[in-house]
């Protein structure tokens, strides 16, 4: 180094001295940076897959739900309540195909004092313009106007293929949207760099509208609104979010519920049947096809294109041949030998659904072709799958439903259709895009800060007519100051190990067992290695538990974990005083599952069940999980909780005191 | 020359790994060479760029694309990982601890006031690695360059 320095001039042996100092220091500053930002990425990155890890570990649960909707129906509790869920929505006349914008206009009534904005049919860009601005203000629409709007695009959408077929040759580009998951802000975002929708504005809104962000209503409302203004030049391909039974786990349902206090029974109604007419695919210039999640080896567009698409209200409900198959499988594999090892019942029971769910597995094909399995199948591969690099086509094991594919199978659909690119959605991305399959596959993502503030940026496609792809990235703030990257990344952190604490503290008593094992001498300490193992088998979390261990966990001088400090800073809600550990524990890891089974029994919608329909349709749950409980306990404490001796129970309050708190809110580790 | 029980080494190995794992996106054991760096800095070395590229070309990167299989890094990782841990079981020279360094940067040059080093402090440290690194293994810090990243020791031993 000294010698660049020489042949630059500097000759004297002071200043050579003094110049490899310099670049000694700067060498260190350089190494001492790069140190820094390799550690912060490294805990960006290992957030990120906590979250995403938990994500698709919930949708697991979400599947295995439909199979105890299932179970629910062959043992009769609520025939009623539950086959109602699954068939004709309980508001018939408001599905009637006749009754139209007069009726509600006739129906309900906008008062004077309602100063949001007021929709005419046909609607015009002055309408969608008023509607911008009205949710810019965080303002409502009025529910005359919401149910006015979704019956308006069913009739537009019964109109449409299965598969929408565009040009470019019409206007210079098409944009590419991918998730929103209502975030009504990115939305925004984009229209104000892109443009609103028009004939010379083509936009492809790829699914998954709603659930998770606080605006999904208003994402629908603006994107109907421009679909039937414009029902050439905007294009809505259906995601896997656009299904009534996902929507009571991911928050939709709630936020129509909140939004609507009188009428949001029927707009979801209509909404149910709205989601069903929505196409599943676009394909442009023959050779670009857009759709959700991806595609299987068995995936037929042609099929696709001929089948009755608003037949499938919810893919969370296989058909019955699906059904008759599980309760073979379920014959084989006892569920309901009583065991104190629940880890491995509920494994069990993961594993057994993903077998059931049909997609490779060769005993597949024994079975008599049935129509209505072959459309739930090709529906659910398009909508759940996820690209991976090696080839071949293998069940989506982390999210339960789908599957994976590779090259390969993507080259034989290229060849079979005559395709060039495949674009998709579906799954978060950091960047908001990514490109696999050697270019032929793209990933587009449009929720920025999708877990969280400075998660991830979104970013959408634009398609010229040589099909040549453009990405535009952009990101939410809702700081005015700009934070540094170190707080980000501080804040993403322990906003990731909040909830894998949670997750934690779900499985408590499997966790101490299983530490226990490790433990002979009963000090309460177990190695590093033996602690990581416990972690990864109790919580079947792939996730790098010996880098986590010191946010997790105190170590002693020894390098021992104590193993009961991944406890200390967590509590139940209000530990009700009769649910003894073992049951509270349980309600706390099936809280969002009861709450979904609860909403569906309570029919009324009232919030209330009675303490008979708790406590059977608790014993069907748990012996379908192949829990073991005591029954007396649950019956004490259905009793305790019914607290004005009326035969009925709040489950919402009953269920919130099942919540897992945190004693002390960390400070993010910045 | 490594005189490791088998244990450690296999909790090195697990270390690594997961490391590893967090930036193997499609979970097939491979990484995105340009990661491998950040890898390994991350696993609290600090190497210089040049370093990272010498201890690349010890390692096999599959070709087109530029990966870099787990199963090529891991042993060349655990030596090095191995033998750093070592040299600072000995307290070899060539380190200095971060009270030196706090020294050295409130003394030297323009010099840092307290809150400056305070600030840059925070910054730069892992509050986790600084009372692992700096209190019970010292710091990993490197004044002389050719001698903080074994690759150089390493290379006499094979």
């Amino acid at each position: 180094m000294g010698s660049i320095i020489g042949t630059m001039g500097c000759s004297s042996s002071v200043a050579d001295r003094k110049s490899e100092n310099v670049i000694r220091a700067a060498i260190l500053i350089q190494k001492w940076y790069r140190f820094t930002m390799a550690r912060l990425e490294m805990r960006r990155r290992y957030s990120l897959s906590i979250f995403q890890s938990i994500e698709y570990a919930d949708e697991q649960d979400q599947l295995q739900l439909s199979n105890f909707f299932t179970f629910m129906l062959d043992h009769c509790t609520h025939p009623d309540a539950v086959s109602q869920i699954f068939t004709s929505p309980s508001a018939p006349q408001v599905v009637d195909e006749d009754l139209c914008l007069k009726e509600f206009e006739k129906k309900i009534d906008v008062p004077d004092s309602y100063y949001g904005p007021r929709l005419s049919f046909p609607l015009t860009v002055e309408d969608a313009n008023a509607l911008l601005h009205a949710f810019r203000n965080e303002q409502l629409l009025h529910a005359r106007y919401v149910l006015q709007l979704l019956s308006e695009t069913r009739r537009v959408l019964k109109e449409m293929p299965n598969i929408t077929h565009l040009s470019t040759s019409y206007s210079k580009e098409i944009t590419v949207c991918g998730d929103l998951h209502g975030n009504l802000d990115d939305l925004l975002l984009i229209f104000y760099k892109n443009g609103l929708p028009s004939e010379q504005n083509r936009y492809v809104f790829n699914g998954d509208f709603v659930d998770r962000g606080k605006n999904s209503m208003e994402i629908l409302i603006i994107l109907f609104a421009f679909l039937l203004i414009y029902p050439n030049d905007l294009h809505l391909n259906r995601g896997n979010h656009e299904d009534y039974i996902m929507n009571l786990r991911y928050g939709f349902t709630k936020e129509v519920s909140k939004k609507y206090k009188d009428h949001w029974k029927q707009i979801l109604c209509l909404l149910r049947d709205v989601f069903s007419w929505l196409p599943l695919a676009t394909i442009i210039d023959s050779k670009v096809l857009i759709l959700h999640g991806g595609i299987s080896d068995t995936t037929d567009l042609d099929f696709l294109n001929a089948l009755e698409r608003n037949k499938l209200k919810s893919l969370m409900r296989p058909p019955k041949s699906v059904r008759n198959r599980q309760d073979q499988v379920k014959k084989r594999i006892p569920t309901t030998k009583p065991s104190k090892h629940i880890a491995n019942q509920h494994v069990a029971g993961k594993t057994q659904h993903i077998s059931s769910s049909g997609f490779t597995e060769p005993s597949g094909s024994d079975l008599p072709p049935d129509p209505a399995l072959k459309e739930w199948k090709q529906i659910l591969d398009i909508l759940w799958s996820d690209p991976r690099s090696q080839n071949g086509c293998t069940p989506n094991k982390c999210r339960g439903g789908g599957c994976y594919f590779g090259p390969d199978v993507t080259a034989k659909l290229f060849e079979r259709y005559n395709l060039k690119m495949l674009i998709r959605s579906h799954e978060f991305k950091p960047e908001g895009y990514e490109i696999s399959h050697d270019g032929k596959v793209i990933t587009i993502f449009s929720a920025s800060n999708y877990y969280e503030e400075g998660s991830n940026r979104g970013a959408y496609i634009k398609l010229n007519p040589e099909l040549t792809p453009r990405f535009v990235q952009y990101q939410v703030s809702k700081f005015t100051r700009r934070q540094n990257l170190r707080e980000r990344v501080g804040t993403i952190e322990s906003s990731a190990l909040k909830s894998l604490r949670e997750k934690i503290y779900a499985h408590r008593s499997e966790l101490i067992s299983a530490f226990a094992q490790y433990d002979v001498n009963g000090t309460g300490r177990i190695s590093v290695n033996d602690w990581a193992a416990a972690m990864e088998s109790v919580l079947q979390l792939e996730l790098p538990w010996r880098m986590l261990r010191s946010q997790l966990a105190q170590m002693n001088s020894d390098g021992e974990v104590d193993f009961m400090s991944c406890f200390y800073d967590l509590k139940m809600g209000q530990p009700t005083k009769e649910a003894q550990p073992a049951l509270a524990e349980t309600l706390c890891r099936y809280r969002k599952d009861l709450e979904i089974i609860f909403n569906i029994i309570d029919k009324d919608h009232s919030g209330l069940i009675s303490v008979e329909e708790f406590s059977q349709t608790w014993r069907l749950f748990t012996s379908h999980l192949g829990i073991d409980t005591q029954d007396d306990s649950i019956d004490k404490l259905v009793l305790s909780i019914d607290y004005n001796k009326d035969g009925h129970i709040d489950f919402n309050e009953f269920l919130e005191a099942f919540h897992v708190v945190h004693r002390l809110e960390k400070k993010a580790t910045s | 020359m490594f005189l490791f029980a088998d244990v450690l080494v296999a909790e090195i190995e697990k270390k690594i790994t997961e490391a590893f794992e967090v930036f193997d996106r499609e979970s097939n054991k491979t990484v995105d060479v340009r990661f491998i760096g950040c890898i390994v800095r991350s696993l609290g070395c600090f190497p210089t760029e040049a370093e990272v590229q010498e201890l690349l070309t010890k390692i096999e990167v599959e070709e087109p694309g530029g990966f870099v299989h787990l199963g090529n890094f891991l042993p060349v990782m655990t030596k090095i990982y191995s033998f750093s841990l070592k040299a600072l079981d000995e307290n070899k020279c060539g380190y200095i601890t971060k009270e030196d360094l706090v020294k050295h940067l409130t003394e030297e040059g323009e010099p840092f006031n307290l809150e400056e080093m305070e600030d840059m402090l925070a910054v730069a440290l892992d509050p986790e690695t600084d009372t692992l690194h700096y209190r019970d293994y010292r710091t990993k810090l490197v004044v002389d360059e050719t001698k903080n990243f074994p690759f150089k020791v390493w290379d006499a031993f094979r």
